[in-house]
Order: C-alpha cells, then structure tokens, then sequence
C-alpha cells in the first residue's frame, strides 16, 4: 500500500506538488499520466524517498518514509525499485555488475547464485547473454530494458516505472508492456507506472489518474479515464491541441 | 530596478552563495567523516582510487618536481655565486621544497589531475541520475562515492609529497653537480644537515589536509552539478579553482600556526 497525503513540494519558486494525494492498493497497477515536465518523475522520487516533501505524507507499506532513520529506510528501499527514464545504468560497470549490484551490496549470495539472478534478470527482459557488455555499448532501449533488470533482480514488492516506453521502438514498447502485466500478474508486485504513453498505460493499467497542475485531477479505472467527461483528462487521452491545456503553445509565443 | 538597488541584490545573492557553498561543503565533510567509521568497509574501492589518485600521478608529480628543483638551483646558483656560496644551495633547495612547494606543488597537481576527474565523473553521475540511482538501492552515495575518494586522496597525498621533495632534491643535485663542480656526497650531506624532522612533518601533515580539501571540494562539486554536460565542464572549473584557493589559504594558515607553535 502506497499512500500520499496532501503533498507540497517546491523547487526555487517554481510549485511542483501541490497538495497532491494518491494512494496505491497493493498488487495494483496504477498508472500516472499528466504532460512531460508536470512533475511525475518527483512524485515518484518522492515515493521511494530520494526526495522529501516540503509539507505532507508519503506511507510506504505503513512507514513514513519522510521521517525514517537511514538504516530502516534502505531496508524498505530494497523491497522498491525505481526504474529510470534514461536507465541511470552505472557507466563504469558491466552489464552484469549493474544488474547484480543490489545483490553484490546488500546480500550474501554465492557467486554461482549471484550469476544465476543476474542472467535470469537479463533473459526476462529478453537481453541474455549480454552480461559483460558495457552499457555504453548497448542502444537506449537496451539500456531501458537492463535497468529493468537491475530492478527485478533484488525481486522487489514494489516498481516504480518512469516513462518505460518512451524513446523505444513500438515493438519494444510493448514486450515492456507485457513484461510489467507479467510481473504483476505473476509476481503480485505493485506497480506504480510513469508515462505519457496512452496505449501503454491502456494496456498495464488497473488504475489510471492523470495528473495536472500538480494534483490529481482524476482517477479511475482504464475505461473511466478514457471516457471522462473532464475537459483536461478528455483532450490529455485523446492528445488534442486545443483545449484547457494551453500552457505551452502560449509560452512559446 | 536602479542600479544601486541591483548592485546591493548581487552582492546579496553572492553572500548567500557563499555561506551555502561553506555550509554545504562542512555538511559533506562532516558525514563522510561519520560513513568512514560505519560498517562495512570496502577495500578494493579504495586501493582503485589509491591507485587512480596516486600511482598513476607519479609521472606528472616528479616531472613538475624534478623541474622546480632544477629551476629553483638556477635561479638561487646567480646570486650564491656572487657571494661565494654555492654549496648553501643544496640547503635553499631542500627547505623550500621540503617545508614549501612539495606539498603545495603536488597537491595544486593532483586537483588539477585528479580532483578535475573526480567532479567530472561524479557530476556526470548527477546529471544521469546514477547517484539517485544509488540511493534507490540502498546504498548511501557519500559512503559509496565520496569514502574512498578521500580516504586515498589523504593517504596518497602526503605520500606523493615526499616522492616529489627527493625528486626534486635529485633535480637541484643536478645542477650543483652537473653544472657547479660540487660533489654528489657534499651536496646530500648539506641537504640532510639543513633538513630536520619538523620540516618533513609540517609538510606533510599539510599535504594530509591539502588531500582532504581535493577530495571534499571536488565531490560536492560533482554532486552538485546542474544543467547537463554544460554543468558538468562549469563544475569542473569550479572545482579546480576553488581547490587552488583553499589549498593556498589552508597552506598560509597552517604556516603561520607553525610558525608560532615550533618557532
């Protein structure tokens, strides 16, 4: 269960989170969608702690991840994974050293289980074999899809997704589709996905709420979103130029 | 605005700059303190930057050295010959570079070598969301990251310092030998004659600390990189510079305390 509540976060002036709650069942698939640049990735930063919150509550499986100790809050953060928009694949690394790094830092597994988990991890994302490539020798989906890896490797209860399918080939896009159904019908794991991607978040999604203005503005069931009547969810899910969206073709006047 | 008005908000945003820097700066040092002395303790990552920061700064280090110890013997061989001295040269090599530019010299080359190299990487790490990455798998980035840097850069630094003072030694031995007709064993018998153990230590208790400003300065530096590859490079000038200054003012510092406590 993933709860926040009533959460403000500002960077400088510039208000990001304004007040926004949301809460997350656990086993669900929620997915968050809203424009680029509305805040979504620090929303989800602000779940698995990276970041806090000026004002409000993030509960995390009942712990308050503002006010946890550091040593309570790693152990809860090996059971979220937070899988990055560009990967944040560890440059000097191998492949494998990347994927395995939760379990080389925090796990006493053998090295024959180690490589076990970490080829299992690769084959799951459809990479393997491929785990002593650099991850400057791999292509951005790859690097998409071994930080996908990275994330299931410590098998955790939780994932968070941020834009999984943006900047991959249509054909990637949806086997990452079908690989966050699978984890979560396989593995029951919360999913909490990030995207702008309307057939993605359709296809994954038990859950969708769109977010605007740093609330959630709505929230509902894949068809509920899909035929909402609310003009910013309506011209959102259907991409439509005009309507009470405007910010942006106004500021590039 | 007017101007005056204006003029005063950027003096103000420049102090507030600055306490942010020092405030952030004694942040970091303070709990890197703290992480070296929780468990577990990683060893393999500090030998790799032991090795980064000092084995493969050796060839620079006794370059630099090995030309300020023959250029200070030319400079001090015009005036020592017009009083008949020239065997006090040896002396004037070996405090100067023993009390003086060693530690200086080799700590200015190492943030420019290596503390320029470690912003840019830990920035790049910024900017590419590694370290937020770290931090999601549970594993604290100053402990990761920062420890190891500094413990080897204290370590190595002061190591570095008395490889370059005897190379240095050996480029002065050059020129009085080679150019002034002294003998090889008159000029190291002056040399030791002239040194005492204090002038070693001074030295090299500075280049522990010199190492330490390197290490701290150029990771909050690459930690707190903004706007891309164009934060990074900006960064990385930052780093550098702000390591020259303090090394020259913790050096100035730490001179005169020594000046007044071993008179």
């Amino acid at each position: 269960m993933i709860e926040i509540k009533d959460v403000y976060k500002n960077f400088g002036e510039h208000r990001v989170l304004d007040g926004l709650s949301l809460n997350i069942a656990t086993g669900t698939t929620c997915v968050i969608i809203g424009r680029s640049g509305c805040g979504k990735s620090v929303l989800l930063k602000h779940i698995v702690g990276i970041l806090k919150p000026d004002k409000g509550d993030v509960f995390v499986e009942g712990k308050d991840m503002v006010r946890l100790a550091e040593k309570e809050l790693n152990a809860l953060r090996l059971k979220i994974a937070l899988v990055f928009q560009g990967g944040a694949l560890f440059d000097s690394m191998t492949v494998g050293e990347n994927v395995g790094f939760g379990l080389i830092e925090h796990s006493d597994v053998g090295r024959k289980e180690l490589l076990e988990r970490i080829e299992e991890s690769l084959c799951l994302v459809g990479l393997c074999g491929i785990a002593n490539l650099m991850p400057s020798e791999l292509s951005g989906g790859m690097k998409k899809r071994v930080a996908l890896a990275r994330a299931i490797c410590v098998k955790p209860e939780i994932i968070l997704y941020d834009e999984p399918t943006t900047g991959v080939d249509p054909i990637t896009a949806d086997s990452i589709n079908e690989l966050i159904r699978n984890l979560h019908d396989k593995l029951k794991v919360t999913s909490v996905v990030v995207t702008h991607d309307m057939k993605s978040a359709y296809k994954v999604a038990d859950r969708i709420a769109m977010m605007y203005q740093g609330k959630i503005i709505a929230e509902g069931t894949s068809s509920e979103i899909e035929n909402s009547q609310h003009p910013v969810v309506h011209q959102f899910v259907n991409g439509l130029a005009q309507g009470p969206i405007t910010e942006t073709i106004e500021r590039f006047r | 605005m007017n101007s005056p008005v204006l003029f005063f908000v950027d003096i103000g945003r420049k102090i507030i700059a600055f306490l942010y820097f020092w405030g952030g700066m004694t942040n970091l040092a303070a709990q890197t303190i703290f992480q070296i002395f929780l468990p577990p303790f990683s060893k393999d990552k500090l030998v790799e930057q032991i090795k980064k920061a000092g084995y493969e700064s050796l060839p620079i280090v006794a370059l630099v050295s090995l030309f300020i110890g023959i250029i200070f013997a030319l400079q001090t061989a015009i005036f020592m010959q017009r009083i008949g001295s020239e065997l006090y040269i040896a002396s004037i090599v070996a405090l100067a570079l023993v009390r003086e530019l060693g530690p200086v010299i080799t700590a200015l080359v190492v943030a420019g070598r290596v503390g320029a190299a470690i912003t840019a990487e830990l920035g790049s790490m910024q900017v590419t969301e590694q370290i937020d990455a770290l931090e999601t798998l549970a594993t604290n980035p100053i402990k990761y990251l920062v420890v190891p840097r500094f413990l080897a850069l204290a370590i190595v630094l002061p190591l570095l310092t008395l490889y370059a003072d005897a190379i240095g030694i050996l480029g002065g031995d050059l020129i009085c030998v080679g150019k002034l007709g002294i003998s090889g064993s008159m000029y190291m018998t002056v040399t030791t004659e002239a040194l005492y153990y204090k002038d070693i230590f001074t030295g090299l208790f500075k280049a522990v600390f010199f190492g330490m400003i390197i290490a701290i300065v150029s990771c909050y530096e690459g930690f707190n990189v903004e706007g891309g590859a164009e934060g990074v490079g900006r960064a990385t000038t930052k780093s550098v510079v702000a390591s020259f200054i303090l090394i020259i003012v913790a050096d100035c510092f730490f001179t005169a305390l020594f000046y007044f406590i071993f008179p």
